[in-house]
């Protein structure tokens, strides 16, 4: 047998996420973070992200963002090697403050959403999506 | 012919014994008592619904030896709570005398000897003796199957879960939810459950993968004593991660508690009096369900194997578990009113083969099912002088066995099997058939692999595991075992977080430290990638079995726990 897709993903990935997590990642997310709100306060709630917990397929990770009253939805991934998933801007004609994409992951991460409010200010929240080797389910 | 032993129930004599008998032998010592059918299925009938829980049989149609775990380690906020509690403190917990039948059927340490007094646990015509007996108690009582029915015995691999479904149908089961059916392949599931099954097959959580739709039936309502009974089903969370995803390629798993929360309102919007789940979650992971989305008075676990003797309560919803292999049957009476459940009364029946007498129809069916592969099934491969068995996190002995055959057979250094819940157990001196390789190791991807892995991939492979078992939030737990590992030793700290927990890998033939850039030889089966190639596990583990001619399991030392 050759152990093949995904060894090799998880394999690189392993190695990827150690080295870059501490140094790389997280000072990128938090210049994201400041681009976005002008430096401004950015409060927990009042956003939702919704993700598998364990992520079927790194590749493709369904999400969900939703926050009532908001202008527009910053997605971080924060493990990956460029953070930046995408910003959804909601027009005042859209009835509902809620959008879903799939996002790639490079490996077991935080998910950040931060959205703007309508009144300017910043809420934010953070799910864990875990990329496994899996294979040993009971 | 099946004769009707008497059986020895300790009960409060037990203690006054121990001091004087010491461990082991409680069979011999205990004869005062003899246990009878309807000691077993006693029950004051109450309320106006009946809930039948019936999971993970995996597919033993016949009665079979089961142990239950020494090390069913919890963490976080659930350490030393139901179900991770084991032998002498599960007992103590529960109030079950030492030699008695709850001691047989829930504790593992006096197993053996305790399993000559009171024999071998389930089989489909004894669980249809109980249904009945249920039933001619409260006509309409809902049997509710909990999933992993149509996997894992031989006759179910030939047949494509055929005499599951059979079997199943001729109980009379009112819904099921899922998990290794999904591994017959979603063609053959889809058969089933479209031209066959002839009762829903449930799944709130289980979507189209590429539209993020539904993909089967998430409830049914029952309407029963006058009460509407919303059973909502939740299929295994971890399909495509912990098994094949290429087998199901356009099904979508996963917890979904927003979901859970829409159908749970969804049912009471419609009229639910009471709401049932019947899941495949996994215990721990029930348990955090039921905290975050109110509004379920009972959950049906599976998956994780676990049976307890009374309901665990949170907030209003019971949680239920019915065990595994048909060694259990649950009975629940609800007394359902006005919107909601007054009352729960439950009982965890044990399905002790040699005091249930066997449903005649039932078992001329399953005789049927099994007719044409009684050859294959009654052959006498070896015999074994140890207790083979499979539960417990870290290693069992039927897996060593089968790393032994894999190290052995496949010439490799280390040997991987997944650490699977299911399994039957066999008694020292017994003959190991075919049928009980089988029993071990039955299932539709049985390749076994012989592959080079680096020390690293080896490590990263057991951090793996060890989190989708030890991470502390129940949602990230897959609900296995530890994968077990022949030809190398380690240690497990289970506390750490995942990368931290495994340390001391040892090749034990050389007694080296692994190398993490140096590659080795390693062994295993069941992996969940597509094209595996290499001859079936059981033709490996027989190949080796035919060797030894008697097996023979020495105590495994080869793992050091710490924490947990």
């Amino acid at each position: 047998m050759t152990l093949s897709r995904r060894e090799t993903l998880v394999l690189g990935l392993g190695a990827a996420v150690a080295v870059m997590m501490p140094l790389g990642a997280h000072a990128a997310v938090e210049d994201a973070i400041a681009a976005f709100t002008g430096g401004a306060d950015v409060s927990e709630g009042g956003v939702t992200l919704t993700a598998p917990e364990i992520a079927e397929n790194g590749n493709t990770v369904p999400i969900s963002v939703s926050a009532p009253g908001a202008v527009s939805i910053m997605i971080l991934a924060a493990g990956n090697p460029n953070p930046d998933v995408g910003t959804f801007n909601f027009g005042p004609l859209m009835p509902r403050q809620e959008a879903s994409t799939r996002v790639r992951l490079a490996g077991t991460q935080d998910l950040i959403a931060v959205a703007k409010m309508s009144d300017g200010s910043f809420v934010q929240t953070s799910r864990e999506v875990k990329v496994t080797i899996g294979g040993c389910g009971g | 012919m099946i004769s009707r032993r008497d059986f020895l129930q300790v009960g409060m004599a037990a203690s006054a014994l121990y001091g004087a008998g010491g461990m082991g032998n409680w069979a011999r010592l205990a004869a005062q008592q003899t246990l009878t059918q309807d000691d077993l299925l006693r029950f004051d009938t109450s309320g106006n619904v009946t809930l039948i829980h019936i999971t993970d049989i995996h597919a033993q149609l016949k009665p079979v030896w089961f142990r239950e775990p020494e090390f069913n380690i919890g963490v976080g906020e659930v350490a030393g709570l139901p179900p991770h509690v084991t032998g002498a403190d599960f007992r103590k917990m529960y109030g079950i005398a030492d030699g008695s039948v709850m001691d047989y059927a829930l504790t593992y340490d006096d197993f053996v000897s305790l399993s000559q007094a009171y024999g071998k646990v389930g089989g489909a015509d004894r669980i249809a003796t109980v249904v009945n007996a249920i039933r001619a108690d409260r006509p309409d009582a809902l049997l509710l199957d909990g999933g992993d029915t149509w996997q894992g015995s031989l006759t179910a691999l030939r047949t494509q879960g055929q005499d599951m479904v059979n079997v199943f149908k001729a109980l009379g089961t009112d819904a099921m939810t899922s998990h290794w059916e999904f591994t017959l392949g979603i063609d053959r599931v889809m058969e089933i459950v479209e031209n066959e099954l002839g009762f829903p097959f449930l799944g709130a959580n289980i979507f189209d993968a590429t539209w993020d739709e539904p993909a089967f039936e998430p409830y049914q309502m029952f309407e029963r004593g006058g009460a509407q009974i919303a059973v909502i089903g939740q299929a295994f969370p971890y399909m495509p991660i912990a098994n094949p995803g290429w087998m199901f390629p356009d099904l979508s798993f996963g917890i979904r508690q927003e979901r859970m929360a829409e159908m749970v309102a969804e049912v009471r919007a419609a009229g639910a009096d009471a709401v049932v789940l019947l899941s495949h979650n996994g215990f721990d992971v029930d348990r955090k369900l039921a905290a975050d989305v109110p509004g379920i008075d009972v959950i049906l676990t599976g998956h994780t194997h676990d049976a307890l003797p009374e309901p665990v309560l949170v907030g209003k919803t019971h949680l239920i578990a019915s065990g595994s292999h048909g060694k259990f049957v649950s009975r629940l009476d609800l007394d359902v009113r006005d919107g909601e459940v007054k009352e729960v009364n439950h009982k965890l029946i044990p399905i002790l083969s040699d005091v249930i007498t066997p449903d005649p129809d039932m078992a001329a069916l399953v005789e049927a099912e099994r007719a044409p592969y009684m050859d294959e099934l009654t052959e006498v491969i070896g015999t074994t002088d140890s207790l083979l068995y499979r539960r417990g996190n870290f290693n069992g002995t039927w897996d060593d066995l089968i790393c032994n055959a894999l190290l052995e057979e496949r010439e490799a250094d280390i040997a991987l099997s997944p650490g699977f819940r299911w399994g039957a157990s066999l008694l020292p001196g017994s003959d190991i058939t075919r049928e009980d390789i089988f029993n071990a190791t039955a299932m539709s991807y049985p390749n076994a692999y012989r592959t080079e892995m680096t020390g690293e991939f080896l490590h990263i492979v057991l951090e793996d595991v060890a989190d989708n078992l030890f991470n502390p939030d129940p949602y990230y737990q897959q609900g296995g075992d530890m994968v077990r590992v022949g030809g190398m030793s380690y240690r497990i700290d289970i506390d750490q977080p995942q990368g931290s927990r495994i340390s001391d890998m040892t090749l034990l033939k050389t007694g080296e430290k692994i190398d993490a850039s140096k590659t080795y030889m390693v062994a295993g089966w069941a992996s969940v990638n597509e094209d595996t190639e290499g001859p079936p596990i059981w033709d490996v583990v027989e190949a080796h079995i035919r060797k030894e001619g008697t097996v023979s399991i020495p105590s495994n030392e080869t793992i050091k726990v710490v924490g947990g």
